[in-house]
């Protein structure tokens, strides 16, 4: 028996409420104190097209997804032909009648089919209580829902009352009581299999409440957090759910919050709002960003604090508007012409999305320029079960830099307000407009430091960029250091970015407990680097191997290209999918016994090229490798 | 407070000097902006309202740099993007008096889905249009507002395409208060400038300006004898609608100065709950109660 710890996968068509049963079940496994991590799967299409949503239960938290499937909950056939061959050994699908399971894969896998007349039975129990057909069938469902319950020996209180809370906000509802009905047939029903599935899942003695909540949400929690009441946005997938959840949110935190005519106006309201006082953001993913990039610049020259999410999905242009990736990285170091300093975060995991959006409002205040968060598609939809200690709303320290107060404004004289005062770390005290004392335009144009236009005299201009440009010195040392995680003198380090954080983290995991000594250095503060401090860091790495979404390894260009350091290897993927932690840890090591296989055989040559990650050091290093596991 | 206190010193009187500017003016000698400024100042001076509680957004181009030349807040942004940002301001803060100062080409051509788009959302701001008909500072081309045939560097043979009608436009896309003025008329134009200020809701005036350079069909000789004003006229009445439309239509012998169109409709800042009691910048910057936080909790729980 293996007890709370089980991935199951649920799969039908978009439209068949499998986000309704996956949610609700998530939320009755919280609810017992379990833990879940739920990532999505889904077409770019309202009907029709096939989803999954996988959710993974365990007793200890959860970051990540797991490709071990013991459970698959079969809405159609098209998710029995895909999944079936997914089960883990003694693994089960839960299926209609009517859908064919090839026992060929079942056998081989010693998996199970448990089969049950969902779709008469349904329209059985919903006819009489005045569902239409397709109503009925919906509650396959629940029926489904009830059937896990009986299998997993899960108490069947623990589903009604999500059931209750889903159908029927008031006592008697039909709806509700035929779900439940329903539930209740299809649980009875499925108790007879309860001995042919090993996997339990057992509610804790002591539930603690947890909340559900995926990257985006967390987002918009960091930014209502950080006292940010503005934000305007246009709907762009995989980036749209930020505003959404915000207006949600809105009469909670009394936020403004604004659809927008396009990214251009999105981002244009947003510089207003922040120009004038308030904490202000937009969201949206790589196409809108594009269109955002001149204003982005603007907010560089007129020195506005500004958030900017860019919820990442594979380009160019429409790309693959519901899947994942991570190919806006030096696209967003870069947007606009010319030079301005500028703040790329690219948090890893929900905690991180909450307490690096947050913090980026202070940095955006504190450096008065505009702070990127670089997200994307599959952290953006995942969402795992959250500790109220892991985000501690409460105890967030709003920090406004050379903000000036009220009573700093009084003491200014009328007329000697300079917004671009030169300074030695390039900041000026800045002033919210509204103050007698402190009247001043801001402007796009190159300009004194009273902000009024001088678009010619090249001494003004030298002061002026080399003022803004000295805020990035000044930045650098606030910015983290990528963080260790796993053995100190690893033989091979794995190093990512963003969201693949805790995918490399569980490579780490699975490579140490197969002998192989490995460690990850992630990245969330990305630019500016600090080269110094981070040379220190990348000398403690034996065998650096690059681990990222896109096709030309860009972080691994950028480190290239501040501190020197290549890369010894490259794991790079680009189908739109994300990274599982087994799926690194099974390739790196192939890729160490490639490299050893090409040392040994003296008639293969291997060339010193840093475009493809071999650099003839980190071949002798695998060897090294090698030989110390054969030693072990 | 500060506010009060400076209202009741005695040196507080408001004329257009209060809103001069240090900067040197760079536009052409003879160009309707310096009109343009005069009167923008005058109006302000006229409604009482200082210089702190002004707030100027334009955009690129000679009629954009207005807001350089006034003692005022201002941003001065990027080409055809002033009602965006002009919008966020307001949001941001709904007591300060927003007006947009731009181009044709700015707010008619490259700006022209942000204003299709604030005509319907009535934020409580003015928009002027400095409307010279050409592209000035590029040295000439043909604007959204060129008569067809125009000839420029960029249309040699004239402009192929009818030129734009902004007050019908603005009309029919739901702006509050529609108004035209003239560059010529330095009293017509203050007068309009502070009736749009005063309206509630977003109030367009297009200006009819010349441009000594690039312009030399439409000068102040050219508009002096065809202009005539609305208000001589006692049978228009500016809530009429199809009134209205009928003379936005009017142009080439007979132009009607004035305020075309006024319609009441609540402003897009009257109808966002979040501000009804106070400005968003006056609220606090996070700091929510743990009972707020506690009631979020449980709702994701």
């Amino acid at each position: 028996m293996i007890s709370n710890n089980m991935t199951l996968k649920i799969g039908g068509e978009a439209g068949q409420g499998m986000d309704t049963s996956g949610a609700g079940f998530a939320r009755a496994l919280v609810r017992a104190g379990l833990h879940v991590f739920v990532n999505q799967d889904f077409m770019s299409r309202i009907r029709g097209g096939y989803n999954f949503s996988q959710l993974r239960v365990s007793d200890k938290p959860v970051y990540a997804p797991d490709d071990q499937v013991a459970l698959v909950l079969a809405f159609n056939q098209e998710a029995a032909d895909r999944h079936t061959q997914e089960l883990a050994r003694g693994g089960a699908i839960i299926h209609d009648v009517n859908v064919k399971i090839d026992p060929a894969i079942l056998a081989e896998r010693q998996a199970h089919s448990f089969a049950f007349p969902f779709e008469a039975k349904t329209l059985e129990i919903g006819r009489p209580a005045g569902m239409d057909p397709k109503h009925a069938k919906q509650m396959l469902n629940t029926a489904q829902l009830g059937v896990t319950a009986a299998i997993t020996d899960f108490p069947f209180e623990q589903i009604a009352q999500v059931i209750e809370q889903n159908f029927g906000k008031k006592k008697g509802s039909t709806i509700a009581e035929a779900n439940l009905a329903v539930a209740r047939w299809a649980y009875d029903e499925a108790l007879k299999y309860a001995d042919q599935f090993d996997w339990k899942l057992v509610p804790a003695a002591n539930p603690v409440n947890r909340m559900i909540l995926n990257g985006n949400q967390a987002i918009g929690l960091g930014a209502i957090a950080a006292g940010c009441k503005f934000i305007s946005a246009y709907p762009m997938t995989p980036g749209t759910t930020i505003i959404e959840f915000m207006t949600a949110q809105s009469k909670r935190f009394n936020l403004v919050t604004k659809q927008t005519e396009d990214e251009l106006a999105a981002i244009l309201y947003a510089i207003g709002a922040a120009q004038t006082g308030v904490r202000a953001m937009t969201a949206t993913s790589g196409g809108g960003f594009s269109l955002m990039v001149e204003a982005l610049g603007m907010a560089g020259m007129t020195e506005t604090p500004l958030v900017v999410v860019d919820s990442q999905r594979p380009g160019p242009s429409t790309g693959m508007p519901t899947r994942t990736g991570q190919g806006d990285l030096l696209f967003l170091m870069h947007a606009s012409q010319d030079e301005f300093p500028r703040i790329v975060i690219a948090p890893g995991g929900v905690e991180s999305c909450y307490a690096d959006t947050a913090r980026a409002f202070n940095l955006a205040e504190k450096y008065q320029c505009p702070v990127l968060i670089l997200t994307e598609g599959y952290q953006a939809f995942a969402s795992r079960s959250v500790g109220v200690e892991e985000l501690p709303f409460e105890e967030f320290v709003v920090e406004r830099g050379k903000t000036l107060t009220d009573s700093e404004l009084d003491q200014i004289k009328p007329g000697e307000y300079k917004r671009y005062a030169i300074t030695a770390d390039g900041i000026s005290p800045r002033a919210i407009p509204g103050h007698p004392n402190a009247v001043y335009t801001s402007t796009s144009d190159e300009h004194t430091e009273y902000g009024r236009i001088e678009d010619e005299d090249p001494v003004n201009r030298i002061a002026q960029h080399e003022k803004r440009m000295r805020k990035i010195e000044t930045m650098k040392h606030e910015m983290r250091m990528p963080e260790w995680y796993g053995l100190k003198n690893a033989a091979v380090t794995l190093m990512g970015w963003g969201a693949t954080r805790y995918a490399i983290r569980e490579a780490v995991d699975i490579l140490n407990a197969e002998g192989i000594k490995a460690n990850a250095l992630h990245f969330i503060d990305i630019y500016p680097l600090d080269e110094a401090r981070l040379e220190k860091e990348l000398a403690k790495a034996q065998h650096l191997i690059d681990i990222e979404g896109n096709f030309t390894a860009q972080l691994a260009q950028v480190i290239r290209g501040y501190t020197g350091r290549m890369v010894d290897d490259k794991i790079l993927k680009y189908n739109g999918r994300p990274f599982a932690g087994a799926e690194i840890a099974n390739t790196v090591k192939s890729r160490l016994k490639k490299n050893v296989r090409r040392v040994a055989k003296p008639s293969l040559k291997v060339k010193s090229n840093g475009h493809n990650g071999r650099n003839g050091h980190g071949t002798k290093l695998a060897t090294k490798i090698a030989k110390r596991k054969v030693r072990a | 407070m500060i506010d009060m206190q400076i209202k009741m010193m005695p040196e507080f009187v408001l004329t257009p000097k209060s809103y001069e500017g240090e900067q040197e003016v760079t536009w052409c000698p003879g160009c309707g902006d310096f009109g343009i400024l005069n009167a923008v100042k005058q109006a302000l001076a006229q409604l009482k309202i200082p210089p702190h509680e002004a707030f100027f957004v334009s955009g690129i181009g000679c009629g954009s740099k207005l807001p350089d030349y006034v003692k005022a807040n201002g941003y001065l942004g990027l080409h055809g993007r002033s009602l965006p940002i002009a919008q966020g301001v307001k949001l941001a803060n709904h007591k300060m008096n927003v007006i947009a100062t731009v181009g044709d080409g700015d707010g008619y051509g490259i700006g022209a889905g942000h204003f299709i788009h604030a005509l319907r959302r009535n934020s409580d701001m003015t928009m002027i249009v400095e409307d010279n008909k050409v592209y000035a500072l590029t040295k000439g081309q043909y604007s959204p507002t060129s008569t067809k045939g125009w000839v420029s560097s960029t249309t040699p043979d004239g402009a192929i395409e009818i030129e734009f009608n902004p007050v019908v436009m603005a009309i029919a896309g739901g702006a509050t208060f529609v108004a035209r003025t003239f560059s010529g008329d330095p009293k017509h134009m203050a007068q309009t400038f502070a009736k749009a200020i005063e309206h509630k809701g977003f109030a367009l005036v297009d200006v009819l300006q010349s441009c000594v350079i690039y312009n030399h069909v439409n000068t102040v000789e050219w508009y002096r004898p065809r202009v005539y004003k609305l208000d001589d006229d006692a049978n228009f009445n500016s809530r009429d609608y199809n009134a209205a439309m009928t003379k936005a239509h009017e142009w080439g012998d007979h132009i009607p100065l004035g305020v075309l169109y006024v319609d009441d409709r609540p402003t897009y800042e009257e109808q966002v709950k979040a501000i009804a009691e106070t400005p968003l910048v006056k609220q606090p910057v996070g700091g929510y109660s743990k009972e707020t936080w506690d009631e979020f909790r449980a709702s994701f729980m």
